[in-house]
């Protein structure tokens, strides 16, 4: 793999430059993994921007992402490979009767009768690739013992086909939500991120810089609104995306100063379960 | 700048030494660092400016440290390890006489650093505040630092009521803004706190030299905290930890249920599903199976002496309640009475705990725990609680203040359940001593577990409850 980042103050300057605010933990650790070639897990509560930090990187580095979604009772054939059954079928259906079993064998075991899945495509490509795996933690322990074998030397064995390995690595990410626990051995073979929600300055920056037209003294107003619910003990905390949403949406109906009644009217588009949002207009003393 | 990992010269040598000693470290302090993240650690520091300090803290976290719960352990090793002003040392030199500032006129300075809300600027005067109020002089010549001695002397929860006036800026006191501003002027606050802390640790580190620092900067980490023992701030902190652990019990639960999912073969389907596949049929389809409904009912100690310990196990229960429809706790001192009504799901964990003590029927003669007559009591009033079905979970100390055990009622009870486990607070060497029914009680339920942290309760959770 051909580092694509230069040093650390590059990582934060293009991330910054397709709209993605990057702090020194963040730059760094995706420096490193870029330089060292090593997948990068990126843990933290929903929300904190995970998913988007791939999309960032992918964007920056000019590749391409590839995602693969995880979730319970992905299996091998979902995440790696599969034949074609249906068309192999097909094939031996249609062949004459003069057909050798071997030709027809090597025949249906061939490139045509593969359905290569995420893994195998990003290991397969030749031009820059991000590679997101997300949400591991929904996925079963199995899967992880695949992913195992697959990162540590991005190569696969395709029994009828031999063994594909990668001719170029990808920038592979990780996204867990910590619903459990990943395995030690996962853990040590990747670099680890911890995102939280950024500092209220960071915040702030991040809505100026997804929502220009808002004026600043708005902005800090909504940043800091979002930080006393995050505060309270929510069902679900607001995520960045809300707060930029909220923003937003008091930009398009005209509001300039988030009161008490602009923050009523306007609840729901941070908090999406009515037993939140009656404990936050309880909170926050808003009638 | 950048150091080739194959030229490392000698100061970089040097580097490695520490950055060996402070794995080391690492890992005295119960961290898991194995022999290829070390690995990483040192190609980490051959592609990172290591005189950029941040940066060579999140290059060294991102590959030595991969728990959330661990990084404060992490930060104060580091902070000991690499201080930050090894080079830089004009804080320390132009030190103000601690005579010449008063207290009043630094808080002046401090109300506008916390108004402006910069964190390198809050992290700047807490080094300052430690440098002119915390240190204290002993009669044989030496010195150390406290963070309680800055903090006493500033006292800047004092000043949140100025600050929110100041961030309101004449706007209303009242309502939905003060709270906003009050979130902020907490929160940064915090902040300073923070800091200090970190520089007194950071001064100590200079003035014990690095290893007595790290033995003695070290707490216990989160999953260590003893139940019983747990500060205020660990309170918090565990109550974060105890969630995923609710909610990993309820993904173990019915991830089993998945497993056992597939019934009976499903003819009807299976043949119309072979029929994309010209008849032959590859795959087959089974009928789902009735999935099993485990109930859990817990019944916990809520006395005084283990009220830290109980205030856990209620937010577990409040936890697997938004996962269960068939979870019921019960809570006794010396009388007994259902408590499942006060953890409707969403509810605040806070609310719920002191409407159980204020409101439920726990007391019935002098507030001293009584097991026996909890036991008796809980089997007459709900008897139809307890099934074959049933797993119970049994919460507390077993001190019973010498009163009767109770014996034949907590065995009707157990008999009576498919499961039945006694979780206790206490360490194990205490068992059995003083007024402990233990040594009666652990025979009549399935097993008696010592469950005094997190990691303790984690691990009872992944392993004993097969509901």
């Amino acid at each position: 793999m051909q580092p694509q980042f230069a040093s650390v103050d590059d990582v934060r300057e293009r991330l910054g430059r397709v709209g993605y605010l990057a702090d020194e933990a963040i730059a760094t650790t995706v420096f490193l993994a870029d330089r060292l070639g090593k997948p990068l897990l990126v843990e933290g509560p929903a929300g904190v921007g995970k998913t988007e930090l791939s999309k960032a990187v992918a964007t920056a580095a000019e590749a391409e992402m590839i995602r693969l979604q995880c979730y319970e009772g992905l299996d091998e054939a979902r995440a790696l490979y599969e034949w074609n059954y249906k068309k192999q079928l097909l094939r031996i259906q249609a062949a004459r009767d003069d057909d050798v079993w071997e030709t027809t064998h090597d025949d249906i075991f061939s490139e045509e009768f593969l359905l290569p899945r995420p893994l195998l495509s990003a290991m397969r490509r030749d031009g820059a690739t991000v590679l997101l795996i997300d949400e591991v933690d929904k996925a079963d322990v199995e899967v992880e013992g695949l992913l195992l074998e697959v990162l540590s030397d991005f190569q696969v064995t395709i029994p009828e086909l031999g063994t594909v390995a990668a001719s170029r690595r990808p920038f592979v990410v990780l996204t867990s939500n910590a619903s459990r626990e990943l395995s030690e051995a996962l853990k040590r073979r990747c670099l680890y991120l911890h995102l939280d929600y950024p500092t209220a300055e960071r915040e702030k920056a991040i809505v100026l810089s997804r929502v220009p037209e808002i004026p600043e003294k708005l902005a800090e107003q909504v940043v800091r609104t979002v930080r006393a619910l995050r505060a309270m003990e929510l069902k679900k905390a607001p995520s960045i995306a809300e707060t930029i949403d909220w923003a937003t949406t008091l930009l398009a109906l005209g509001i300039d100063t988030l009161d008490e009644q602009a923050a009523v009217s306007t609840l729901g588009v941070v908090l999406k379960h009515l037993s939140d949002q009656v404990r936050a207009v309880g909170e926050l003393k808003l009638s | 700048m950048t150091v080739p990992a194959g030229e490392l010269g000698t100061w970089a040598t040097g580097l490695l030494d520490r950055e060996l000693q402070f794995v080391a470290a690492l890992r005295n302090a119960g961290l898991a660092v194995s022999s290829a993240e070390t690995v990483d650690a040192t190609k980490a520091f051959g592609e990172i400016d290591v005189l950029e300090r941040d940066s060579l803290r999140e290059a060294l976290a991102a590959t030595l440290c991969k728990r959330p719960t661990q990084r404060r352990t992490f930060d104060t090793l580091f902070d000991v390890y690499f201080p930050a002003r090894m080079g830089d040392g004009s804080l320390l030199d132009d030190r103000p006489d601690p005579e010449g500032v008063a207290p009043e006129a630094f808080r002046d300075l401090l109300r506008n650093t916390l108004l402006d809300g910069d964190p390198d600027s809050i992290a700047r005067v807490a080094a300052q505040a430690v440098s002119l109020f915390g240190r204290a002089d002993s009669q044989s010549g030496r010195h150390a630092w406290f963070a309680y001695r800055v903090l006493r002397q500033l006292s800047p929860d004092t000043l949140v009521a100025a600050l929110i006036a100041d961030l309101l800026a004449g706007g209303k006191a009242d309502g939905f803004e003060e709270k906003v501003a009050r979130q902020t002027v907490v929160e940064r606050i915090r902040q300073f706190e923070e800091a200090v802390d970190a520089d007194v640790r950071r001064r100590l580190a200079e003035d014990l030299g690095v290893d007595a620092t790290a033995r003695s900067a070290i707490e216990p980490l989160v999953e260590q905290v003893d139940f019983l023992r747990a500060s205020r701030s660990d309170l918090v902190e565990l109550r974060r930890q105890v969630y995923p652990l609710a909610r990993r019990l309820a993904a173990r639960l019915t991830a089993r249920k998945k497993v056992e999912q597939q019934g009976r073969l499903d003819f009807r389907r299976t043949v119309r599903a072979s029929l994309a596949t010209g008849g032959v049929p590859l795959r087959t389809l089974h009928k789902p199976k009735k999935p099993h409904k485990p109930d859990l009912v817990v019944l916990c100690d809520v006395s005084g002496s283990v009220s830290s310990f109980a205030h856990f196990t209620l937010l577990l229960v409040s936890a697997l309640r938004e996962q269960f429809s068939k979870v019921r706790a019960f809570a006794f001192i010396d009388t007994c009475d259902e408590i499942t009504r006060y953890f409707t799901p969403g509810l605040d964990l806070a609310d719920a705990m002191s409407r159980v003590v204020r409101e439920a029927d726990l007391v019935w003669f002098d507030g001293h725990s009584d097991y026996g007559h909890s036991f008796g009591l809980f089997g007459e009033r709900y008897p139809d609680a307890i099934s074959p079905r049933t797993s119970l979970l049994i919460l507390g100390d077993a001190r019973s203040n010498y009163r009767a055990p109770g014996i034949d009622a907590l065995k009707s009870l157990t008999s009576r359940a498919r499961h039945s486990y006694w979780l206790n607070p206490e360490p194990r060497h205490q068992w059995a001593t003083g007024d402990s029914a233990t040594t009666i009680y652990a025979d009549l339920v399935d097993e008696m577990v010592e469950c005094r942290n997190v990691e303790q309760l984690a691990a009872f959770v992944t392993k004993l409850l097969p509901i």
